[in-house]
């Protein structure tokens, strides 16, 4: 295979990737929300086991392992399922409207690109696309962080930050500890999502909306 | 098996033994004594220090933080054990609350030591980011509504700090790889320091601006304070001393062993603006957010802020005597806060309020432990002959000395920081009584603020010629 053609292809699937994240901007109800981050789970998935089979870096099968059973099946499905079992709220309460927040993210993109770019020259081509991919993802992960009220869409966006980090992390050759940073971002997400949140959330609240959560007594800053 | 080992090896199997052991009782002892043993372990590494691998290393800076990281731990353990038996006994916590918490306390340990140990960045990373489960997990530990909210606040804002400075990281390791070539050594800080210089500049100064933010946001700078007063407040108190006293320090150990890296570049864009705007900005408002606070906790822990900021000043500003003050207000600091939260613990539980409007005459009703708050608010509000004076004098002395102009703002936060806590102080401690003085505490509880205020008077008045060479040669390392 040529060098060009497997440039080509890393740049494909990192798009792909960026592009679930333009589409978590505009989903209007969390199933769909949580549909889009397991396709863009799945994206980054296959984006890992390419860097791996170009890299010839076998570990990365399992950062691909990883995001594709944890985050493209597994934290879908159990946020859906605690959805559907505590009676949140099916739609997505935004801060932003969708055609701004749009228009930001594309903002983000352009701004990433004329970032990296310049800064990376001395980078090979594929390091460099996709390390402007990847910091794409990771501004649309905290632009929809920020720009949703709701605590399972505010997770999904921290996911979804993370996923340009992991894109970011397997494009640069022979990067250490991917496999285990990408172990640890999980654990932190499943401890803290499913051991302590959800379940406690709703003990005290009626729901998981956060404008709860501004009410801590007299410090707004 | 050297002793670095032990100091990780330790917290990490009492973790495990606590969280296996449920008799209160047991678990306590078990805690303090690990605690104890990692502080032993500890001192070794001052004796005798291991060679570095890609993994792990001992340095002159790194070593000093490892030790009052330990000290700190072990004495905190022992406040903690009467603060936990008490609470316990007035039922705020169950059984299975308090073996989490154990365990949590140790392992929270582990990550910290990890933190400062390590010598592979991506390493550091990972610790930082676990030292971060733990503290969330231990914050939301009451359940009540204020804990999960300070708890869920602080994760949301400190994963998304960390998920930055990973990808700062990922940056800094994109910057060494076409010179040192792929591999555990381009990520390894004793051989990335030594290579810097022939790093691409402008891809250091983006990693940097990323790692600022990043570990930033876990120091408590503002503007991305948002989520420590919380987290202070809601959790148990001897929580709110480590967090304090240990993991802000942690955070910003691991921006400075960045800040070295760009300093040894020469080329890349000088940390030390950015860092001293932070830290200005971070002195000023907590300075004035302090006059509005009405929770005990959340007044110091504001305070933390104020301070990390003039610590992040001082090495913003660079050169040798500001690094010196930068050092020495981390580790009085530390010191003082911890023992403060001591006290503070002490005196919620006595007096059943967090609201400083609820709590008076403390030195009436109690006179030890309120003479001893006062004394300790007096050193973290910077009145000789205590510690915290002389490195805060220090640092505006020094800035002084270069640059007149940015002393003022400091001067002024300082003072106008002054005059909160003794405001706030000044009520709490005198005044007609409003607790009982039949509500008591055990007088061992109040062990672990006179150790921390003893040795930070000492400071203020003698440090010792080794200490001082020490801090100097630190100081100097760090540019």
């Amino acid at each position: 295979m040529t060098i060009a053609l497997q440039y080509d292809t890393a740049h494909l699937i990192g798009a792909m990737v960026l592009l679930f994240g333009f589409q978590l901007l505009y989903q209007r109800r969390i199933k769909a929300v949580l549909s889009t981050f397991a396709l863009q789970a799945g994206a980054l998935s296959l984006a890992a086991a390419w860097q791996a089979y170009i890299q010839n870096a076998p570990h990365l099968y399992v950062t691909a392992a990883i995001a594709l059973v944890f985050k493209a099946f597994f934290v879908p499905f159990a946020l859906n399922w605690l959805v559907k079992r505590l009676g949140i709220h099916r739609s997505v309460e935004t801060a932003l409207g969708v055609g701004p927040t749009m228009l930001i993210g594309v903002v983000l993109v352009a701004l990433s690109i004329m970032l990296v770019l310049p800064v990376t020259q001395g980078a090979s081509a594929l390091t460099r696309e996709n390390l402007a991919l990847a910091m794409s993802v990771v501004l649309l992960g905290l632009l929809m962080m920020i720009t949703r009220h709701n605590a399972v869409t505010q997770v999904v966006g921290f996911m979804a930050l993370e996923n340009g980090l992991i894109l970011a992390a397997v494009g640069v050759k022979g990067m250490p500890l991917v496999v285990e940073m990408s172990v640890a971002f999980s654990v932190l997400v499943a401890m803290i999502l499913f051991g302590i949140f959800f379940f406690r959330i709703r003990e005290r609240f009626d729901s998981l909306e956060l404008h709860y959560l501004e009410t801590v007594r007299g410090d707004r800053l | 098996m050297s002793a670095h080992l032990f100091v990780l090896g330790l917290p990490l199997l009492s973790s495990v033994v606590l969280a296996l052991v449920s008799s209160l009782t047991t678990s306590t002892l078990v805690n303090v004594a690990g605690t104890f043993l990692t502080f032993l372990a500890s001192i070794a590494l001052l004796i005798h220090r291991p060679e570095p691998s890609l993994w792990l290393f001992i340095d002159d800076f790194n070593v000093s933080l490892v030790v009052l990281t330990a000290f700190v731990g072990f004495t905190t353990s022992v406040f903690s054990a009467g603060y936990i038996s008490r609470e316990r006994k007035e039922g705020h916590l169950t059984r299975r609350h308090l073996r989490f918490y154990h365990a949590m306390y140790q392992a929270f340990l582990f990550t910290m030591l990890l933190a400062l140990m390590a010598n592979n960045l991506g390493l550091m990373w990972v610790a930082i980011e676990a030292a971060t489960l733990t503290t969330v997990l231990m914050v939301s530990l009451y359940r009540t509504r204020e804990a999960i909210e300070a708890a869920w606040k602080y994760f949301i804002l400190c994963s998304v700090g960390i998920a930055l400075a990973l990808f700062g990281t990922i940056l800094v390791y994109l910057a060494a790889q076409p010179v040192m070539g792929p591999g555990p050594e381009a990520m390894a800080w004793t051989h990335v320091i030594k290579s810097s210089a022939a790093f691409e500049p402008a891809l250091l100064s983006l990693a940097f601006v990323f790692l600022l933010v990043g570990y930033g946001t876990k120091v408590g700078l503002a503007p991305l304070h948002a989520w420590l007063p919380d987290a202070h407040a809601e959790g148990p108190t001897p929580i709110s001393a480590v967090l304090s006293g240990l993991l802000l320090n942690v955070a910003l150990y691991a921006l400075l062993r960045f800040k070295m890296i760009l300093a040894a570049n020469g080329a890349a864009l000088a940390p030390g603006p950015l860092m001293v705007a932070m830290g200005l900005s971070s002195l000023g408002l907590a300075a004035f957010m302090l006059y509005k606070r009405d929770d005990i906790k959340r007044l110091f822990a504001f305070s933390s802020i104020e301070h990390m900021g003039i610590i992040t000043f001082a090495f913003g500003m660079g050169g040798a005597l500001s690094n010196f003050a930068g050092l020495l207000h981390m580790t009085m600091h530390s010191l003082t806060k911890s023992a403060i939260f001591f006290a503070v613990g002490i005196i919620s539980q006595i007096s059943g309020t967090k609201n400083i409007a609820n709590i008076r005459g403390i030195a009436t009703s109690h006179p030890v432990l309120g003479w001893s708050f006062l004394i300790a608010v007096a050193a973290i509000a910077g009145l000789p002959p205590m510690g915290v004076f002389m490195s805060e004098f220090l640092v505006v002395s020094s800035t002084f000395a270069r640059q007149p102009l940015l002393a003022i703002p400091v001067m002024a936060g300082l003072l106008i920081a002054f005059g909160a806590l003794i405001w706030k102080t000044q009520n709490m401690v005198f005044s007609k009584p409003s607790i009982e003085a039949s509500q008591t505490y055990a007088p061992w509880a109040l062990a672990p603020m006179f150790a921390h205020l003893a040795l930070v008077i000492l400071a203020g008045i003698w440090l010792p010629e080794p200490l001082v060479a020490w801090f100097k040669a630190v100081a100097g390392m760090l540019g």
